[in-house]
């Protein structure tokens, strides 16, 4: 327990994502098995235990510590499993071993029954220290929340054995149980790949290149077929033998989110789509499919309200049949007959588009007024579905964004290697002589433009509320954006979708800038 | 309460008042916040040794700490430990607190009755600092800035071993640890000595004064260097102390991708430790725990116990339920952040 308690506390410190994958290589490569493996499904949400209740974690520790002083830190500390572990009171006789080893915990925990779980928490926190009684309180309590995705951390594993791709670990992943004891043979001890027979297992995905006006003209226009690219969630549908599964586009299992998505299901494919909210028919904008994402589960309300909805761009698996490595022009025709064929409820097939030339083309995506279209996908008829983002097959040209000029009002100390800058901008626009706050970008910028703007504001600040600072109204950012939607939780009742720095207009009078009323009239109904 | 104390207790002598605890016999005002003319130090830092006293009674390394910060100042009385000084019929003796160098705790012997003003302590080995001792008095004046259970630091070797590794793990990043100019800066230098690292360590220029005086008082830190003018890539791997502030502070950008370790008691406490911008939090601490400020009190076994700064409410609980005559002295201006 004691490595695993040092791996989260590391983890919850450390604000780069590659000093994470670090950290939980490290990790991987110095823990033995079963431990590692533990530890992995505990960080993929892999791990099902019976959990303990804050109550029951609360009653355990006021038997032992005076309820004033207990309650006095937890005041102070905030948080329930780390006051508990904090304040736990180590017995006169506690052992010096290493206490208990996660394995131990979890094994235990498996076969124990409800009422035996109090006493064998009370025995573990006898025997470990600090950051140990925290690891598994939140081991037990549910939730790690230490910022690693299940992606991470099986990037983490793949990078054990040099060579192998991400790609081969998604694949096998799903098909994989914890302790996952033949994937560290395979990554960790030189072994051999282990096979597996889940075939409801997810594909990794291909992916496309961002393309810019100027490349367009260099393409072959006959080559390509084009599609809207729509502004939900990419995902991967499989259905096979029996069991059906919703993937993201990292293979996280999302499926617990959208039973209806899962329960309509009655065909046997693998489907790679976009997940959206459709009201009659109609597209709503990503906010709406935002209050369906990460939940455990999902109210009738909200199944009512945000219907889910999948829009099929291609498909993987038609039965047992691997069409992966065909070409899309015959993966398209095989799709529209499996449509036919199935005529499945709550999905239906991406448009394809047709054009003469890019001319053509680009009336196409400049025509687009629905705001759930973020631009247009390109894909070579004679490409094969590969995992990864390689570079020539597929490509996204996305719309030209919107733009506004905003003035800067609070800067934000960012993480990481950008914890010595003024990094993150929240920008307004003027109502009735007032700014009121719009969007918030932190990217877009060069870093020489980021030592720029953070001098500009140290030496411009007004107030300062711990990392952030207000700022004088003296600094326009031309604010580059996907769209604009209405949103009750701004103060200005806009919110920006992938809002950017574009440029800073350090030439422009910040009463210059834009007001509200122009924002509002980019709102498309 | 009050009314069971006889005339000669602390209690009819000891005042609070706004420069701060007020010895009235005596006349001169212990940790005063604000200029006084007479003044007892318990230690060197700044928000308790202040300038500008007519005249101040401390250790003499405490003295040599306030001249180096503030200059040469007039009226300035050195008492070893275990000296006693007597002021309008007060006797003054300072006794080792074990918080920093030249720390006391500051014992008042009055008409028979005494009160012993700890200043900040505490109990654990450091090897740059006399060690605490307990001294038996009718008043104890505890401070309490880790006054909650939540607070027990662990065994600061093992702090330093969480460096070690991180240097392992991290190669190719400086390892910037942030630390409080006076004390914790050369326990950690100490520490980390102790722990049989070898290497040069870096300093920040504003360490390097009160090293040096540590120095001159027979602390050797081994190689030590200035972390200003070095080219980035030489501090790869290295390990760079600074103020606490420096790690999100410009002077950081000098250095390669750095991991930002805090070596402060407060870094028990996540939250704390995210606000610190720490990403190696170290638990390493001057000041008493819960634990060591429980076991002080029942050592000394003072009938009386005066809470000044930190989380008096709890402390003041404890030693009432043990006992003991326990109230908070609302004293101010005390920085707990400075830790």
């Amino acid at each position: 327990m004691k490595e695993f308690a040092n791996l989260l506390d590391g983890l919850v410190y450390m604000p780069s994502r590659n000093g994470k994958i670090r950290l939980l290589t490290d990790y991987l490569a110095r823990t033995p098995d079963p431990d590692r493996g533990w530890a992995l499904a505990a960080l993929t949400g892999g791990l099902d235990l019976k959990t303990a209740k804050p109550a029951l974690v609360r009653g355990l520790v006021v038997e032992k510590v005076d309820p004033e002083l207990f309650a006095l830190s937890y005041d102070y500390v905030g948080d329930l499993a780390e006051t508990v572990s904090l304040i736990w009171p180590e017995p006169a006789d506690k052992a010096d071993g290493p206490g208990p080893s996660l394995t131990e915990v979890v094994e235990t925990l498996q076969q124990a029954g409800r009422s035996q779980v109090p006493a064998l928490i009370t025995g573990w926190l006898d025997r470990l220290d600090a950051p140990g009684r925290y690891a598994l309180l939140k081991l037990i309590t549910g939730g790690l929340r230490v910022g690693v995705s299940a992606r991470l951390a099986k990037t983490a594993a793949t990078a054990l054995r040099p060579g192998v791709d991400i790609a081969e670990v998604e694949e096998l992943w799903h098909g994989l149980k914890p302790p996952y004891g033949s994937l560290f043979a395979w990554l960790a001890a030189g072994g051999e790949k282990p096979s597996v027979d889940d075939i409801a297992g997810f594909r990794p995905m291909m992916l496309a290149h961002p393309l810019e006006e100027p490349d367009i003209r260099a393409l072959d226009v006959a080559a390509y077929r084009a599609e809207w690219k729509w502004d939900g969630i990419r995902v991967q549908l499989v259905a096979r033998g029996g069991t059906v599964r919703l993937y993201s586009r990292t293979g996280d299992d999302i499926g617990g989110a959208f039973p209806d998505v899962i329960d309509r299901v009655g065909f046997d494919a693998v489907l790679d789509g976009e997940l959206l909210v459709l009201r009659e028919g109609r597209v709503a904008p990503f906010n709406d499919l935002q209050q369906r994402l990460n939940r455990k589960t999902v109210t009738a309300k909200q199944l009512r309200e945000h219907p889910a909805h999948i829009r099929a761009y291609d498909i993987l698996f038609d039965g047992a049949e691997d069409l992966r490595r065909l070409p899309f022009d015959v993966r398209r025709t095989r799709l529209e007959a499996f449509h036919a064929r199935e005529d499945p409820a709550g999905l239906d097939l991406s448009e394809q588009l047709s054009f003469g030339d890019w001319d053509g083309l680009a009336a196409h995506r400049d025509g687009a007024r629905d705001n759930a279209i973020e631009g247009l996908m390109l894909k070579r008829g004679d490409s094969a579905y590969v995992a990864g983002r390689p570079k020539g097959p597929w490509f996204k040209w996305k719309r030209d964004p919107l733009r506004a000029d905003a003035v800067l009002m609070y800067a934000q100390r960012g993480h990481g290697k950008r914890s010595s800058f003024y990094s993150d901008y929240t920008f307004g626009v003027w109502r009735a002589g007032e700014l009121v706050p719009v969007g918030k970008a932190y990217f877009g910028f060069t870093d020489e433009e980021l030592r720029l703007i953070d001098k500009w504001v140290r030496d411009h600040t007004v107030r300062r509320y711990g990392p952030v600072r207000e700022v004088e109204q003296g600094l326009v950012f031309e604010v580059a954006f996907d769209s604009i939607h209405p949103s009750k939780r701004h103060k200005s009742g806009l919110a920006m979708r992938f809002p950017r720095i574009h440029r800073i207009r350090w030439d422009k009078p910040a009463e210059e800038a834009d007001v509200l009323e122009t924002l509002e009239h980019m709102v498309v109904a | 309460m009050p009314a069971a104390y006889s005339e000669t207790h602390p209690e009819n002598w000891i005042e609070i008042r706004p420069e701060g605890l007020y010895c009235k016999p005596g006349g001169f005002f212990v940790d005063p916040v604000r200029p006084v003319d007479r003044a007892v130090i318990t230690h060197g830092h700044a928000d308790h040794a202040r300038p500008g006293h007519r005249s101040a009674l401390a250790t003499p390394e405490t003295l040599g700490i306030m001249g180096e910060r503030y200059g040469d100042e007039p009226g300035r009385q050195a008492v070893a430990y275990g000296e006693t000084v007597t002021e309008n019929g007060v006797e003054i003796s300072l006794h080792p607190a074990g918080h920093v160098l030249g720390s006391a705790q500051v014992k008042l012997a009055y008409r028979g009755a005494s009160i012993v003003i700890s200043g900040d302590y505490k109990r654990r080995f450091d090897a740059t600092c006399a060690p605490f001792e307990p001294v038996a008095c009718d008043v104890f004046v505890t401070e309490a800035t880790f006054g909650l259970p939540v607070f027990r630091h662990p065994d600061d070797r093992e702090e330093i071993a969480k460096l070690l590794h991180s240097l392992e793990v991290f190669p190719e990043r400086a390892h910037l640890v942030g630390v409080y100019a006076l004390g914790k800066a050369q326990r950690v230098l100490s520490l980390i000595r102790r722990a049989g690292y070898q290497r040069p360590i870096y300093l920040h220029g504003t360490l390097e004064k009160l090293t040096e005086l540590y120095r001159a008082h027979g602390q050797d830190f081994g190689v030590l260097l200035p972390a200003t003018g070095k080219a980035k890539p030489e501090l790869k791997g290295e390990i760079v102390l600074a103020p606490p502030a420096a790690g999100t502070d410009r002077w950081s950008r000098r250095l390669p991708d750095p991991v930002i370790a805090v070596a402060s008691g407060w870094m028990r406490v996540r939250q704390r430790a995210r606000q610190r911008g720490a990403e190696l939090p170290l638990i390493i601490s001057d000041h008493a725990d819960w634990d060591e400020l429980v076991t002080t009190l029942d050592e000394v076994d003072a009938p009386t116990v005066w809470v000044t700064h930190g989380r008096e409410e709890a402390l003041v609980h404890h030693a009432r339920m043990s006992g003991r005559h326990a109230k908070a002295l609302a004293l101010i201006g005390y920085e707990e952040e400075a830790e």
